[in-house]
């Protein structure tokens, strides 16, 4: 039963080798016939959990797979080179030995998706991390808030790509969607990718703070034409960060502009996923509305750090029948 | 371990609901379930197998009635009712609340085995039927505290027979006994022969719960043991949900009979998409729409009509979300679609499907398969669909949606009313004008506004046309289950003499068509008489033709249903001035036909213009408290055409009586005044002609008022019949109404007293001239 999202129009053969989105003319066009109704999106939010649910065995498939999709992020004024090489340590093995090699999955070498700091913190990061496959993210562009001169906000990306973060989250200028300039935004946008050069972007459009959820679909498709990799939900700082409803039409926007263009873009979801049922929800979000390649970290990412505890605690659960205590998980 | 496997795969594995518990109930009663009559479980004589469609195994033998159990369990019911009515309504009260209880309290059994039963997925039974279950017995334990104010003047009906369909066991069995046992209401309800058993795992909860014996009793079997509830004398009312063939059977059944009647029947629910409507969440609507229930839901939208700007995009985006359905085991907590009821329904489905086809429609369905061991049938979208092919008009309760392409917003009205039925629709546009708009022109009982298939027991659900009458929910719902308690009888009106040197013959009245006097068309006239027996004038005898030009007036001047309420009581209250201006003249004129005297009911009439006029900008509809963010609004809209037979006893004030409230509310009528003192009404036409009453807003055909009424409701283009006359009258125009399922309203043996305001106007005039639409419109940006 399980599809593949296909573009309207001309098929395209699925690669390996992912090509970049590389963004397209701004689409005034598109961005203008967007719309969302706020009850019917919370509607069937509230709903997915409860029309999909996994079990057993496939549960645990699905926690694991969670957490190859975790960026794991400390993102806290007190970050020191101490608890970030923790937090990569983390990162490189996310679950206990004994825990993953009871489910057969010792040899497949799963870490998380990503870690994500400052930029302070992204050598030390990239110094921990030497020799696994977990790339550093650095957020930017004056994150959280984007209040900062924009050549600035170029020039911290530049800093964090020579640091050897290989993905940027950078962060709009809300001024740009609640002013509806989406010219103003899809420049800004464009001028950020072109500064990220080979690091990957995401781009965060701090959804709690766009006024309502047409200005969220609207933001999300500017956005990927000016070239965003992933669109992202939130800093994790805003008021209200990550929700499904917010998440479903921001994938819903990956759909159309995937099946208008054939381009890829990957989506974030960041703050306050904590629990590993929402983990799922989220998973079943990608599944329901993108396919099953959505699921995969080359295009989805949770930004979260509880999180991981909790999934770690399930699996535990899985393989022992009984629930651990808190102390008998390695802390991140 | 197959995690690894698993991790490349993501798939949805089995994540079954246990139907252990559920098992462990059945086989507690041996998997035989009787009937419950007077409080007891009642072994039945002769059994029947009850299969669960998604295995075709039998998971329990169902008691097929005979008609002496039916009869025992009406004896119960009427040996209820005498103190369950007076039970103050606190009491009952307290037992709906218990019931509520009960049922949530017992929820997941409840659910579970209704899906054994019916097929539906449990996510269904579990989050939509038995909260909404729970949910209605809470909001109607209300009714109960509040009926002695509320309802003041009004008690029960009686002894209540329900017939309630397969899709929904449960929920229809709530929204049939809550509201009849919380107005004092006794009960024999019986479910439908696919899906009995919650109805006895309830009637368990019923004893639980405190339910006095008998009222509340529970019969099962087949479509015989309905018939006999219905044709039983000991009866006072039938509660049908279920197809329009059976509510036009229960029509003719109880024709004359006196039985009151509320039809919930079929549809073919019109789903509009605008272009500028949030497409993604109208292809989650549809979903909701016609994949809900496996499409097996009497106000399914299963007409999509989608505007021709946007029709491709919208038809691709449903098909990417059609393969996404998950068909399987109704217990899988991860299955959007279980099995249809049963085989005969797929068998059904599947001609029809093929009719489509062979029709010329485009069939898609997604490109896996159905599970093959039990009734499963895929979700279908059929394109390029014509409104006159069979899948377009035809019901065909089952999981497939026909598609059609409009233009613009007119012709997406004139598509979407271009059918019998009028139950539900549902619409979907970001334009609040656009939006209020569609859900005031639309024909339907319910309109949901970027949404669908919403419920709750606080708002009235019930269709337009052929789809049924009566509400069933909310304040318009109770009106089902009650009756006005009448005030007093007719006061003795003083004789008087005829006057002397009358001439014996003076005008010949003739019709009053589309504003005009109209000759009849069969050229015959009737000799009117007066008290004394002497002639004292003519009127036309009219025939059907003349029937048939007085409903084309009637409908062109449908507008006058626009016009403000303002308007409507003015020219109301220019009809009283000017009546009263001419008063002595209708009272000697009454006096010479009746022999009494005629003042008084000149003087009722204008006071009863007056009470109409002061209506018509005061009966209001309401917004109905659902959990809903948003408002639901209760909206009151003339029912159309109605055609009226205006009692024998006030040849006036009969007339003013049926004609005010009618038109007061945007009605249109056609009227046959009192056959035996039909100049009264005749007269009137000189004071509406003067009064500014717009032509065909008022037409009246004299004549033999039994034979006219019944025209009046053979005819389709009627959507209502008030019939005060004989017995045989009213049961010749309730037999007749059931064509087009029409609004009758029948009463015979003078029972009312026409000059009491308390008895002769009010609200239960103004009900029978409207009905309610509920618009759900969900707010939010």
């Amino acid at each position: 039963m399980a599809t593949t999202l296909k573009p309207h129009g001309s098929p395209i053969a699925p690669s390996a080798a992912l090509p970049r989105n590389p963004g397209m003319p701004l689409d005034m066009r598109e961005v203008a016939r967007i719309r969302v109704n706020r009850s019917a999106v919370e509607r069937r939010a509230a709903t997915l959990g409860t029309r999909r649910t996994v079990k057993k065995d496939w549960q645990a498939a699905w926690l694991v797979q969670a957490v190859r999709v975790i960026d794991l992020t400390t993102l806290q004024g007190d970050d020191t080179p101490a608890n970030v090489k923790r937090l990569c340590a983390k990162a490189r093995q996310p679950v206990r030995r004994d825990l993953l090699d009871a489910m057969d999955l010792g040899g497949r070498g799963i870490t998380t998706g990503a870690v994500c700091v400052y930029h302070n913190l992204v050598a030390t990061a990239v110094e921990a991390l030497r020799g696994s496959a977990v790339p550093v993210a650095a957020v930017s562009t004056g994150f959280p808030a984007a209040q900062t001169p924009m050549d600035l906000k170029i020039e911290e990306i530049r800093r964090s790509v020579i640091a050897g973060a290989a993905e940027i989250d950078v962060v709009i200028s809300r001024e740009h969607v609640l002013g509806e300039d989406w010219k103003g935004l899809y420049d800004e946008v464009r001028a950020f990718r072109e500064a990220c050069g080979a690091s990957h972007m995401k781009v965060i459009l701090a959804v709690g703070e766009l006024g309502n959820l047409r200005h969220v679909a609207q933001a999300s498709h500017v956005a990927m034409q000016a070239g965003a990799d992933f669109i992202k939900t939130s800093t994790g700082k805003e008021a209200v960060n990550a929700t499904l409803a917010n998440g479903l039409v921001m994938v819903r926007a990956i759909r159309d502009y995937f099946q208008e263009t054939g381009h890829k873009v990957g989506f974030k979801p960041a703050g306050g996923i904590r629990a590993a049922k929402q983990a799922l929800e989220w998973l079943i979000l990608m599944k329901e509305e993108l396919g099953e390649e959505w699921m995969q970290p080359h295009l989805f990412r949770i930004g979260a750090s509880a999180l991981l505890t909790d999934i770690e605690r399930q699996l535990s659960h899985f393989v022992t029948g009984e629930y651990a205590a808190a102390h008998q998980l390695p802390m991140v | 371990m197959k995690v690894p496997a698993l991790l490349d795969s993501l798939e949805y594995g089995p994540a079954p609901e246990s139907a252990s518990l559920a098992a462990q109930w059945l086989d507690d009663r041996k998997r035989t379930l009787g009937h419950f009559i007077g409080g007891k479980f009642v072994a039945g004589s002769g059994h029947f197998d009850s299969v669960n469609p998604a295995t075709g195994k039998a998971i329990a033998r169902v008691a097929q009635a005979t008609t002496a159990e039916v009869g025992a369990a009406v004896a119960a019911a009427r040996r209820a009712f005498g103190k369950w009515s007076k039970t103050p309504g606190h009491e009952r009260a307290k037992v709906l609340y218990a019931i509520a209880r009960q049922v949530q309290k017992n929820a997941r059994l409840l659910a579970v085995l209704e899906t054994l039963d019916n097929g539906k997925p449990i996510r269904e039974s579990r989050d939509i039927d038995v909260p909404l279950v729970a949910r209605h017995f809470y909001h109607h334990a209300g009714w109960a505290q509040l009926a002695a104010t509320e309802f003041a003047g009004h008690g029960p009906v009686g002894v209540v027979g329900q017939i309630i369909p397969w899709n929904f066991p449960l929920l229809m069995l709530a929204w049939k006994i809550a509201p009849a046992i919380a107005m004092g209401n006794t009960v024999v309800l019986k479910p439908a022969e696919f899906t009995s058993v919650t109805a006895i795992a309830f009637a368990e909860l019923c004893v639980a719960a405190g339910v006095p014996p008998g009222v509340v009793n529970i019969i099962t079997g087949d479509g015989k043991v309905g018939a006999a509830i219905v044709e039983h004398p000991g009866v006072d009312k039938i509660a049908f949900t279920g197809s329009t063939d059976v509510g036009r059977i229960l029509r003719n059944a109880t024709a004359g009979s006196g039985k009151k009647l509320s039809l919930e029947l079929g549809g073919k629910s019109p789903f509009v998409v605008f272009e500028d409507a949030d497409l993604d969440s109208a292809v989650e609507g549809v979903v909701d729409a016609i994949w809900f229930n496996q499409g097996q839901v009497c106000c399914a939208g299963s007409r999509l009509l989608v505007q021709e700007s946007v029709h491709d995009r919208f038809v691709r985006k449903l098909r990417d979300r059609m393969e996404k359905l998950r068909v399987g085991d109704p217990l899988d907590k991860a299955v959007d679609i279980g099995a249809i009821v049963a085989p005969v329904q797929l068998k059904r489905i599947k001609e029809l499907v093929a009719k489509g086809v062979e029709e010329g429609a485009k069939l898609w369905q997604p490109s896996w398969a159905c599970p093959r061991d039990g009734c499963f049938y895929p979700p279908t979208l059929f394109t390029n669909v014509s409104p006159a092919a069979t899948i377009a008009q035809v019901e065909i309760f089952g999981p497939v949606l026909v598609a059609m392409a409009f233009r613009t917003p007119a012709e997406a009205i004139q598509l979407a009313n271009n059918t019998r039925f009028g139950l539900a629709a549902s619409v979907w546009t970001e334009n609040v004008n656009l939006a209020l708009d569609y859900a005031r022109k639309i024909k339907a009982g319910t309109v949901w506004i970027n949404s669908t298939n919403l419920f709750d027991a606080a708002a009235g659900f019930g269709g337009y046309r052929e789809s049924g009458f009566g509400r069933e929910g909310g304040r318009e719902g109770i009106w089902e289950y009650v009756k006005r308690e009448p005030s007093g009888k007719a006061p003795a009106l003083k004789k008087v003499k005829p006057l002397k040197g009358a001439p014996a013959i003076d005008r010949t009245a003739k019709l009053f068509v589309g504003g005009k006097q109209a000759r009849p068309d069969s050229g015959y006239s009737l000799v009117v008489h007066d008290a004394q027996g002497r002639p004292m004038g003519e009127v036309g005898d009219g025939n059907r033709k003349d029937i048939r030009n007085a409903v084309e007036a009637a409908h062109a001047a449908e507008s006058w249903g626009f016009a403000t309420a303002h308007n409507r009581a003015q020219i109301l209250y220019y009809v009283a001035e000017n009546l009263s201006v001419r008063a002595e003249e209708f009272a000697r004129r009454i006096e010479r036909m009746t022999g009494r005297e005629g003042r008084v009911e000149v003087d009722a009439a204008v006071s009863r213009l007056f009470t109409y006029a002061a209506w018509a900008d005061k009966f209001d509809g309401a917004v109905h408290s659902v959990p809903l963010r948003g408002l639901t609004i209760a909206t009151i809209e003339p029912v159309g055409v109605i055609g009226l037979a205006c009692p024998e006893e006030f040849p006036l004030l009969g007339f003013v009586s049926l004609v005010a409230p009618a038109i007061a509310l945007g009605n249109t009528v056609v009227a046959v005044p009192s056959e035996k003192h039909p100049l009264a009404a005749t007269d009137l036409t000189q004071v509406l002609e003067t009064s500014d009453l717009p032509p065909g807003v008022v037409n009246i055909v004299t004549g033999k008022k039994d034979a006219l009424a019944r025209v009046l409701a053979g005819h389709d283009d009627v959507e209502g019949v008030w019939c005060f006359g004989t017995n045989e009258g009213a049961k010749a125009v309730e037999a007749a109404s059931a064509g087009n399922m029409k609004r009758t309203w029948c009463e015979w043996g003078a029972k009312r007293n026409w000059l009491d305001r308390a008895d002769g106007e009010g609200p239960e005039f103004l009900r029978a001239a409207t009905q309610t639409k509920n618009i759900w419109t969900p707010s939010g940006e």
